[in-house]
């Protein structure tokens, strides 16, 4: 997200570039835990890593952990809409299996923004 | 001095009342000085009580000015005049005109001395804030306001409640540290505990904010939460369950917000996950975590402000918001890319960024405390606020795949408004001196130690590295369109529905007592009619009705004929 002004990201070159510009990054911020010496606070924050570490599980972490809550709590779309039908397995199938977004893009109701023209 | 009695509430309701009856230029010119104006005068404000008068046996302060009022003052003041900036297109009079009340109320609640001009206040936020919610003139917006005004009275009525407690146990309102004695602390703890999205009380959040207008959720997210995060932090400083209940908030909502689709709802669960850090530092107390909570707060309205002025853009510009509908649009909306991507390096704190020099004081004042676990806590939500609101938001709406939508950027005004929040966030990462100056306290803390950034820079770097990672490996959760269950399923879904089941239960049973009791009556009658048979066959025959009718007719009949013969 560093360089988005090129505007070129239709071009995989460029994302491929924009990618390896983090993992330089990434490679010399890990690099730089054997050159600065860091004031601690806590003894977690001397292990080799730790910060690295920690943000890289814990994102992985919350992403499955995310993806796995969608199992049981994911609903369609339109779930709290029709507050008098029982059957919802069936409505939810047909969104997960019409989920390409061009398939759906005709479909969708038109959403007032809300800055309309009304000048009452 | 004549102007050292004007509360600042009293030029934006001036405003609000102005804006009702002008149209045009006019109105956008009345309505940007206001803000203006009034900050000035803030300025020459000094600390003190400038207004109180007695109200039956109580002395009322509505007009009481402090460091912490004056913190949350000063950016109220910023984020009415950005969103005001950022909604002069808007031809609605309703919204301008619910827009300047609701600034105005913020402002009232965080410079009243006294819990009842507190609670004034805190219903006004209520009632003039619905209306940016049910501006949206949609079906989904009316019920999602109603809900959200429900939940907010019901938080007023209980800070009236707590009040009356209060003044019954002290014999005074004056609104200063409160803590939890008593049952007026705890009615009061709850009440402001349902306006800060406490965990289990938060979905009026995520509910209402992702319906209301485009510029309607711009007001929003700046006023309603700062002002319970206020209120706290004058009430409760120190009180060690707000650091548990903070740190729940940090943690829950990044779940939700990663699999969200709706992306001003993923702003909204961040939301709730910037108020915890701020929860966190006023439940540690200390000088440093108070300061900490303060200027987060301060920090968090601007960029927070800023994030959900580009998503507003979005779908002003589109008519769409789902992550699922959006993508590529960086292409066509430059600006608004580059200014929601400065947004979005302030909540996720990066360095040289608003976000890093108040967070990292509640960061460091939990390690200080010794809250160990905590402070974990923290740093995980602090990497996870960086996967959805500093990655997915800005990834999946102007980035990922193309969508194929081709807008430009949004009107001027709008840009404007999104620019000014923008150099704010840089300037306050840049320079903190000036944002700590004005904090209540004296810490003379500095964020900018190598320790301390190159933490932060590893973190959020290999943060977006499992990101990357996970989208190459395609194990990113795509986005889908879908509904996520949360609390709020509770009162939508499984008490209606609990209640509709009770209540067909309780009307089988009702129908049933009824026709056994009827069909018991008719058994005991025609048994009657029968044991009666034998006395006299003509008077106790189970006759039907309308021979009974026809007779008494008859009789009538009769009467009347004899009435006029007499």
């Amino acid at each position: 997200m560093e360089n988005e002004k090129k505007y070129l990201f239709d071009k995989p070159e460029n994302v491929q570039r924009l990618l390896y510009f983090l993992y330089i990054c990434c490679a010399l911020l890990l690099a730089l835990d054997f050159v600065i010496h860091r004031h601690v606070m806590h003894s977690w924050e001397n292990l080799w890593g730790f910060y690295p570490l920690y943000g890289f599980v814990g994102c992985v972490v919350l992403v499955l952990v995310a993806t796995w809550m969608r199992t049981f709590l994911m609903r369609p779309e339109n779930y709290y809409a029709d507050e008098g039908k029982t059957d919802y397995a069936e409505t939810f199938n047909n969104v997960e299996a019409s989920d390409d977004v061009k398939n759906n893009r005709t479909k969708r109701h038109s959403n007032g923004t809300g800055d309309n023209d009304v000048d009452a | 001095m004549w102007m050292l009695e004007i509360p600042p509430f009293l030029p934006f309701f001036i405003g609000a009342l102005l804006a009702g009856f002008t149209r045009g230029i006019l109105r956008n010119i009345i309505m940007v000085s206001i803000p203006v104006v009034s900050a000035l005068h803030l300025w020459t404000v000094p600390e003190g009580i400038h207004l109180q008068f007695a109200f039956l046996d109580y002395q009322l302060m509505p007009y009481r000015v402090d460091k912490l009022s004056l913190m949350f003052g000063y950016v109220f003041h910023i984020a009415a005049f950005i969103a005001i900036v950022y909604s002069l297109h808007v031809r609605d009079t309703l919204q301008q005109v619910a827009a300047m009340l609701y600034a105005g109320s913020g402002l009232g609640a965080v410079f009243a001395g006294d819990l009842l001009t507190l609670f004034v206040f805190w219903e006004l936020l209520a009632f003039t804030s619905v209306f940016l919610i049910w501006a949206r003139r949609t079906r989904s917006s009316y019920v999602a306001g109603m809900r959200y005004l429900i939940i907010q009275v019901l938080s007023g009525v209980i800070l009236l409640a707590g009040t009356l407690f209060y003044a019954a146990e002290n014999g005074s309102l004056e609104f200063g540290h409160i803590g939890l004695e008593g049952i007026a602390g705890w009615l009061i703890f709850i009440a402001f505990g349902i306006k800060c999205a406490f965990p289990m009380a938060h979905n009026w959040l995520t509910d209402a904010y992702p319906e209301a207008t485009v510029t309607g959720t711009v007001f929003l997210s700046a006023f309603t939460t700062k002002v319970a995060v206020y209120a706290l932090a004058r009430g409760y400083p120190g009180t060690e369950l707000l650091v548990y209940i903070g740190a729940a908030m940090t943690c829950f909502p990044i779940f939700f917000a990663v699999i969200e689709n709706d992306l001003r709802r993923v702003l909204a669960y961040s939301l709730i996950n910037q108020v915890g850090f701020m929860v966190v530092g006023i439940g540690i107390g200390t000088a440093l975590a108070l300061n900490g909570a303060i200027s987060h707060a301060f920090n968090d309205v601007i960029f927070k402000g800023l994030l959900f002025m580009s998503m507003g853009s979005v779908l002003h510009m589109t008519g769409r918001i789902n992550g699922s509908d959006l993508g590529g649009l960086y292409k066509t909306m430059p600006k608004t890319t580059v200014l929601c991507i400065v947004g979005a390096a302030s909540i996720s704190a990066f360095p040289l960024f608003s976000g890093f020099v108040s967070k990292s004081m509640v960061m460091s004042a939990a390690l200080e405390n010794g809250y160990d676990w905590i402070w974990l806590m923290l740093l995980f939500a602090s990497a996870g606020v960086f996967h959805h609101a500093g990655i997915k938001i800005p990834y999946f709406a102007f980035f990922a795949h193309d969508s194929g939508l081709r807008v430009s950027d949004p009107p001027n005004n709008m840009l404007l408004a999104m620019f000014i929040a923008a150099v704010l966030c840089i300037a306050i990462g840049i320079y903190p001196s000036a944002l700590y100056s004005l904090l209540p306290y004296d810490t003379g803390y500095n964020p900018y130690d190598a320790t301390h950034v190159l933490a932060q820079t590893q973190l959020l770097f290999f943060s977006a590295l499992a990101f990357v990672w996970l989208n190459l490996r395609g194990m990113y959760p795509p986005e889908l369109r879908s509904t996520n269950l949360d609390f709020d399923w509770i009162y939508r879904r499984a008490f209606p529905q609990a209640l509709q089941k009770i209540f067909a239960i309780i009307e089988k049973i009702d129908h049933a007592f009824r026709q056994t009791f009827l069909a018991n009556l008719n058994l005991c009658l025609i048994f009657l009619s029968r044991r009666h048979e034998g006395v006299s066959i003509l008077l106790s025959r189970t006759y039907p009705v309308g021979s009974m009718v026809l007779w008494v007719a008859v009789i009538l009949a009769a009467y009347l004929f004899l009435s006029f013969i007499h």
